[in-house]
């Protein structure tokens, strides 16, 4: 059959024009787009521009007040997620990794918040605890086991909450500040782990603040500001655009010290923009930041 | 605005802070506490045991049956019977009796006694004694309902803290749904478990914030809005943080059910605990008949 050939690519995800408000407070406005499967995707926004609201969305955890969102060609509405065959089969698709790994971590062991996904889909014990000695390898989390996930680390918290995700293999992976409160090593590790995503069909979508990652984790990039689209385009694009980087408040002009020397940089200059003069020292913030 | 540290505030300033400061750090310390010690019961529910070696269900049932029992039972030397019981069991689990001490019995002891305390004085019967100056009569058959009341809220508190500190809770709620107690009350139960110790966490990290910004004293009324700010800003904070938590295990598939990797297997063991139970529970009964 030649039709098969020609079949459109059903989108992971599709919005068109979406609203979501909670009580007195707008936070999706008009929000219309469309993220392909195995797509890379960073949202990018200020605080309160509508990312982990629409990360929630694309969860089936909230739902749009007013436009329609679509998952796999088919609308993600409450009443679909009722049904218990078509909730386990969204969720066996896509995982969300919370911000804050404390409110994703609630079981008594880390043995069990591991095997809390797929018990909850119905896998077969002796498949679940084989799945789940195999993802604490593949994280290096197997020496955390028995603990319970209170009482780890914030960088060893992230870990397992990622872990507790991923051993569901989802299809699509939503993942909602992945560096925000880790140590630079163990962002660097969860950042490998996502350049690894590359090419494997998973579908990645990072709300994130940290620009510096953008690149090695996106090849798309929307850009958010008080719940509606700001602009789109590929992480590049985005990040050379200083104009635009400055107005949705996702990058900023910064002081920080070269030695004896203090520059003024705007975060992600590319191409376009030089370092401004430095500022006398004794004004200048001593701690060392990121360069641009 | 407002003068801050210690430079008008005298040599009583340091003693006045000292307080409020030992008053909020007592509170962050009882905070942490409360959650170590649900930590240790925790601890303690995967020792080995007596009753940690029986299955969750023996157990729920037998322990409930005996609760059930405590209260209906009209017999002091039963109800004496059946607190020995409870201590009989907490001994073979590794529950010292200190600990049902201080967690149960003390406590249990201070609201029972405001509650039972009025029957001494108030049921008419035989008057043993008059209390000094008020001369309100005490009788016998007052006494004997006061200590009813405090026997039964002891023992029946004894069984559920040794059931609760001997079985994880996941696997209480799994037992509960074997019995066929509603999804809705074993979801809120799972739920405020998890309430509990989002608040408690929650508690403890605002106390030490507000301690932290503490740089003088404040008037006992200051005080009182303070607390009471607090309390609301508090339970406002938790129900949030809780919010998170039930999205984050709805969205791994949570949809109220209580779904274990562990299976219960009832033992030989549990037969005979099953029959010990059954035993003890028609014994009391045929007893204070």
């Amino acid at each position: 059959m030649t039709g098969s050939l020609e079949r459109p690519v059903i989108p992971a995800f599709e919005l068109v024009d979406v609203h979501y408000a909670y009580p007195g407070a707008p936070a999706l406005q008009g929000l219309s787009l469309t993220i392909e499967p195995g797509q890379r995707v960073a949202l990018l926004g200020a605080n309160g521009s509508g990312k982990s609201t629409l990360l929630r969305l694309l969860d089936g955890l909230y739902f749009a007040d007013r436009g329609t969102v679509s998952a796999f060609g088919e609308a993600l509405s409450e009443a679909r997620l009722q049904d218990d065959a078509t909730a386990f089969a969204f969720r066996r698709r896509v995982g969300l990794v919370f911000q804050n790994p404390d409110v994703q971590l609630f079981c008594p062991t880390v043995f069990d918040e591991l095997a809390f996904g797929p018990l909850q889909l119905g896998w077969a014990k002796d498949e679940i605890r084989d799945r789940v000695a195999a993802t604490l390898a593949e994280f290096s989390i197997a020496h955390l086991k028995d603990r319970p996930p209170h009482r780890l680390s914030g960088g060893e918290k992230k870990r397992v909450a990622l872990a507790s995700v991923l051993i569901l293999n989802p299809e699509v992976l939503l993942l909602d500040e992945p560096t925000a409160g880790l140590d630079p090593q163990s962002a660097s590790e969860l950042i490998d782990y996502l350049v690894k995503c590359q090419g494997s069909g998973r579908t990645v979508i990072a709300a994130t603040h940290d620009l510096d990652i953008v690149e090695d984790i996106a090849d798309r990039c929307f850009v958010l500001q008080s719940g509606r689209l700001a602009a789109s385009g590929a992480a590049s694009e985005i990040l050379d655009d200083a104009a635009l980087c400055r107005s949705a408040h996702i990058a900023h002009a910064h002081y920080h010290r070269h030695g004896d020397a203090v520059d003024h940089h705007h975060h992600h200059r590319h191409t376009s923009e030089a370092a401004h003069g430095g500022l006398p020292q004794a004004a200048a913030p001593t701690k060392a930041s990121q360069t641009s | 605005m407002a003068k801050m540290g210690m430079c008008d505030c005298g040599p009583s300033y340091a003693g006045r802070r000292q307080r409020g400061g030992a008053f909020l750090d007592r509170l962050a310390g009882g905070l942490v506490h409360a959650m170590d010690r649900a930590l240790d019961a925790d601890d303690l529910a995967r020792r080995d045991g007596l009753l940690q070696r029986l299955d969750p269900r023996v157990k729920l049932a037998g322990l409930l049956g005996l609760i059930v029992v405590a209260v209906f039972v009209k017999s002091l030397a039963v109800l004496g019977g059946l607190f020995l019981v409870a201590v009989a069991l907490a001994l073979p689990s590794q529950v010292s009796l200190s600990r049902l001490a201080r967690q149960i019995w003390l406590k249990v002891l201070a609201f029972t006694v405001l509650i039972a305390l009025p029957a001494v004085f108030l049921v008419p019967g035989t008057i043993v004694a008059r209390v000094p100056i008020l001369l309100w009569p005490v009788t016998l058959q007052g006494i004997r309902s006061a200590t009813f009341l405090l026997g039964r809220a002891e023992t029946a508190a004894t069984f559920a803290l040794l059931l609760i500190l001997t079985t994880p809770w996941p696997h209480v709620l799994k037992a509960l749904r074997v019995f066929r107690a509603p999804i809705v009350l074993v979801a809120v139960l799972g739920m405020t478990h998890r309430y509990i110790f989002v608040f408690l966490e929650s508690a403890s990290q605002m106390f030490a914030s507000r301690r932290s910004r503490m740089v003088g004293p404040l008037s006992p009324s200051d005080r009182r809005r303070v607390a009471t700010a607090t309390a609301g800003v508090l339970l406002d904070k938790a129900l949030g943080l809780s919010t998170e938590v039930q999205l984050a295990m709805a969205s791994r598939g949570y949809r109220g059910e209580v779904r274990l990797i562990d299976d219960f297997h009832a033992t030989p063991l549990d037969g005979v605990a099953l029959a010990g139970f059954a035993a003890i529970a028609s014994a009391a009964l045929w007893l204070q008949a």
